[in-house]
């Protein structure tokens, strides 16, 4: 690797951790960031996350190689880690860790909107059927409890199968609208409870319509599990990706994601181990990294929750 | 407590039929063209027409749906496009293998997760409880199909300790169960089982340490103790007993990651189990047989939540009795 | 003079809180005896310490984030509790001492029959049989006058009322025939006809068994009923001891005149309810020389330097300066 992108590259671990350190002073005011930071693993999460998002920003500066270029097919075709190709090379003599740093930047957004969009829709029909109840309510809940019980590889497979290979923006879209059923629930059981708080009585008494008392009033003190559930559910995404990608229906090659890379390395398992290794544990660390992270803020967040 | 049950039990038909139909009308309404695979021969439309008729596609929507509902009341599932065999005879033969391994892995789960969660809540913040907390963690993060790779690495090709896929023995072992057999099957099932098994074990693990330190921070902890308990009938006659209520909740939520899991599992481990065939039946667009995966997944799914309901109203006495002073 | 059942020498519970806002000194030097047979009553608000009290008792303090000082003393029949090892400690729990809790429905275990929870300390202190262990729950039950024992002996406690629960702690409590019983607040959570016959059934109980109770409560009422002496608690201390028609005929400390004045009596004329001015203060943070000054209306300059230590003769005492200059105690407005 040349010296700029090793630079670079030390450049982003030293930020991550600068990172860490401003949020916990930044957050030392208040009780829940305190509470945040008690967790050794949650400084570490933060660190780990931090660190791969800006390799994924800044991953043409920390690597030296092209993701998709062929380095040199002959000589350097699924060659062990050194110090020019740190991590690696793979089958087609790609550097491995110019594919990993840029195939952060698809699993990560892939991650994040797959969440955001699950969160999203989770949360409005939670935040409906706990708001107005009865019959909306039961139907809205039906079609969560068939929502889960349809297993998520079964109806994205079906979904590849009848349509063909998805885009990455439709993929992105579909995972979305498979997650969502479980944040409904836990956002529906929030909103039950806050709804039967005063100040909510008096927003409408005040003549306050449904939307405006959910957002402004209703959600703002559900926003915890919602928060958690959107830690974790980045996680969950990346490793279905994962899982699609390596069944060949995701990330369609030679645009590097995590789990294509590992599909592509599993049938060279023992002659090229690491080529299935470090992606993976790209994968694990970034989760490990969430859901220590969410575990965090889930106390941190609610007081309620002692000793976990 | 039986009309509560009555009314379970229906919900969870209602839900089975609701994927039924759902499933049925997603299959039918797709665009592309059933019996084609994926390299799309060109075949001849006269016998394309043919196929069609013959398999009932060209019947109208509607039609078809009464007629598959009608078949399913008789149990039959249809007939494979792909493999020209009844669906039900596929399936017959994959399950028990999916069956066997997912029930090995829960197996694993369970008893691991358990005495892991209890152990760490026992040595709360202690090194111990830090250290497990930590290999629970990476094992709750990492991608099933990953650390099934590395194992089938470490302990497969390098260690040599399992072999590296199928079920078993082909040649010394044809549908003979002699007990050279049953360990041979064993040994095939160790690695698949034991993937599956430790991560589902992480997150039991996880899940029971939390219910067992919010069990011990209840007030009726300390009454047992104010009465002389030891410490091991406080832990193991009231704490326990109570986070094991949470657990049974966890019952529900495994099937769906041991379906999920057979999936990838089964395809690196090459085992003829359900999830294989499905994959390979959606990548050849064999509806029969997707259908009846999807039914079929879909029915232990809720059949596992029911199942962890009734256990729950069973074991916790506040569901159980309804009656009040 | 007989020997104290029980005597507690400057108990004092810390408990450490996080980020170091300081140690929050709950009980901050506690002495009482109590004598077979009597009632001694623990009167003061919320946040006084007399809870921690109990439970240092009985050591069931949970160790992180709380600790018994060393230096504290807590003699039962002669041996220090203090020092005992673990398992001597289980033998006298539940058998020689027991306790009753503020909040039944939390304070029993779910998922366990009534009658099993009772069995318990029978089973473990006695090696009662099942059967055994069952037929003495019913009996429990019977002494405690809950109706239908043998049917409620295997229900199960969100099967019971309030008053019910309680009895069937007081029950649990009394299965092993304990020399002492401590009970903290053991009617605040209920009705107050619930309450009074919660306490007309202690006090039946209490001479039947002749075993001496410790009476935990915020209730001035409950006291005068019940105890026959009394002990007032105010920031972690004991500001006040005296047999109890002696305190209510005079206390000594302002605390309890204020805690008196709070009262609304049903036979005097109606008149504004004095209330005690200003806040407890946070245990992390006592006030200087006497506690109770910052909201003393006789407080003086020596009040807030020195803390007065228990002045009086025999068996009224108090910590006030007071005590020994009663001229300085100031005239109060006459109110309506």
């Amino acid at each position: 690797m040349t010296l700029h992108a090793w630079f670079a590259l030390l450049t982003a671990l030293v930020l991550s951790g600068w990172a860490v350190g401003a949020l916990r002073r930044r957050t030392g005011r208040h009780e829940a960031g305190r509470r945040f930071f008690r967790h050794p693993t949650a400084g570490w999460g933060i660190g780990v996350l931090a660190f791969f998002v800006i390799v994924a920003v800044a991953a043409p500066l920390v690597t030296s190689f092209d993701p998709r270029d062929q380095i040199d097919i002959v000589h350097l075709k699924s060659q062990p880690p050194s110090w020019s190709n740190i991590l690696g090379t793979d089958v087609y003599s790609r550097d491995l860790w110019s594919r990993v740093a840029f195939g952060a930047r698809i699993s990560l957004i892939v991650g994040a909107l797959g969440m955001l969009v699950a969160v999203t829709l989770g949360t409005l029909v939670g935040a409906v059927a706990g708001y107005y109840r009865r019959w909306v309510d039961a139907v809205l809940m039906r079609g969560v409890d068939v929502g889960l019980a349809l297993p998520r590889i079964f109806v994205l497979l079906m979904a590849v199968a009848l349509f063909g290979r998805l885009p990455l923006a439709i993929l992105v879209l579909v995972i979305g609208f498979t997650s969502w059923f479980g944040t409904s629930r836990l956002v529906r059981a929030e909103v039950l409870s806050v709804r039967e708080r005063d100040f909510v009585a008096a927003a409408r008494a005040v003549g306050a319509g449904p939307a405006r008392v959910i957002f402004r009033h209703v959600l703002p003190n559900a926003a915890a599990p919602i928060i958690v559930s959107a830690a974790l559910g980045i996680g969950n995404v990346l490793l279905l990706e994962a899982a699609l990608s390596f069944l060949g229906i995701g990330v369609a090659p030679p645009a590097p994601s995590w789990g294509n890379m590992i599909a592509d390395g599993a049938p060279y398992l023992a002659s090229a181990p690491w080529t299935t290794l470090f992606p993976g544990l790209a994968i694990a660390l970034v989760v490990m990294a969430l859901n220590a992270v969410a575990d965090a803020l889930r106390d941190a967040l609610d007081p309620r929750q002692e000793a976990m | 407590m039986t009309a509560w049950l009555v009314r379970r039990v229906a919900a969870s038909v209602a839900i089975v039929f609701a994927v039924i139909t759902l499933t049925f009308f997603l299959m039918a309404v797709a665009p592309g063209e059933e019996l084609l695979g994926p390299d799309e021969r060109q075949v001849d439309p006269q016998v394309r027409a043919e196929l069609r008729r013959q398999f009932g596609l060209d019947e109208g929507l509607l039609v078809r749906y009464v007629k598959y509902l009608r078949q399913l009341a008789h149990g039959n599932l249809g007939v494979s496009f792909a493999l020209h065999r009844p669906v039900a005879d596929a399936l017959a033969e994959a399950i028990p293998n999916t069956l066997l391994l997912a029930g090995a892995a829960l197996f694993i789960d369970f008893l691991l997760g358990l005495a892991l969660g209890v152990y760490q809540a026992l040595r709360v913040h202690r090194l111990p409880d830090v250290v497990l907390g930590n290999v629970t963690l990476f094992l709750y993060s990492v991608p099933t199909f990953w650390l099934g790779l590395i194992l089938l690495l470490v302990f497969g090709a390098w260690l040599r300790w399992f072999p590296v896929a199928g079920m078993s023995d082909p040649i010394l072992c044809p549908n003979v169960s002699s007990l050279y057999c049953t360990m041979d099957r064993l040994w095939h099932l160790a690695l698949p089982a034991l993937t599956l098994g430790f991560v589902g074990a992480a997150g039991t693990a996880r899940f029971q340490r939390a219910a067992m330190l919010e069990v011990a921070a209840q007030d009726y902890i300390r009454t047992a103790r104010a009465k002389g308990a030891s410490e091991r009938r406080v832990v193991l006659r009231h704490q326990l007993r109570n986070a094991l209520l949470s657990f049974i909740t966890l019952f529900g939520l495994a099937f769906p990651f041991l379906l999920t899991g057979a999936v990838l599992i089964e395809t690196i481990f090459a085992w003829p189990g359900m999830g294989r065939l499905a994959t390979d039946a959606i990548l050849r667009r064999d509806f029969p047989v997707v259908n009846a995966a999807v039914l079929l997944a879909s029915t232990l799914v809720v059949g596992g939540s029911l199942l962890a309901d009734v256990l729950l109203a069973a074991a916790d006495p506040r569901l159980r009795v309804r009656e009040t002073a | 003079m007989t020997e104290p059942l029980l005597r507690v020498r400057d108990l004092k519970t810390y408990f450490v809180t996080e980020q170091g806002r300081g140690t929050a000194r709950a009980v901050d030097g506690v002495s009482f005896d109590l004598y077979p047979g009597e009632t001694l009553g623990i009167v003061g608000e919320s946040g006084c310490g007399k809870t921690v009290t109990s439970l240092s008792i009985l050591r069931l303090i949970p160790e992180p984030p709380g600790h018994i000082r060393p230096g504290s003393l807590i003699e039962f029949e002669g041996r220090n509790l203090l020092a005992l090892a673990p398992p001597d400690l289980r033998a006298i729990r539940g058998n020689q001492i027991a306790m009753v809790f503020q909040e039944p429905m939390t304070s029993l275990n779910p998922v366990f029959t009534v009658g099993d929870q009772i069995a318990e300390a029978a089973i473990i202190h006695q090696r009662l049989s099942r059967k055994a262990a069952r037929a003495r729950a019913i009996e429990m039950l019977t002494l405690v006058g809950l109706p239908d024992p043998a049917e409620r002996v295997d229900h199960y406690p969100h099967q019971l009322s309030g008053g019910m629960r309680q009895r069937v702690m007081i029950a649990m409590a009394l299965v092993c025939h304990p020399k002492v019983l401590i009970a903290d607040e053991p009617t605040t959570a209920l009705d107050v006809t619930i309450q009074a016959q919660i306490l007309e059934l202690l006090e039946r109980l209490q001479a039947e068994l002749g075993m001496a109770v410790l009476l935990i409560t915020h209730d001035l009422g409950v006291v005068a009923g019940q105890a026959d002496r009394v002990v007032v608690m105010y920031a972690g201390q004991v500001v006040e001891t005296a047999p109890t028609t002696a305190l209510f005929d005079g206390p000594l400390h302002p605390y309890t005149e204020g805690l008196m004045a709070a009262v609304p009596r049903i036979d005097a004329p109606k008149s504004r309810l004095q209330a005690i001015p200003g806040q407890v203060p946070a245990a992390t943070a006592w006030p200087s020389g006497c506690r109770f000054h910052p909201r003393c209306p006789h407080a003086w300059t020596k009040c807030t330097i020195e803390e007065p230590p228990l002045l009086g003769d025999g068996d009224h005492t108090a910590r006030c300066w007071l005590v020994q200059e009663p001229g300085r105690r100031k005239r109060q407005p006459e109110t309506e």
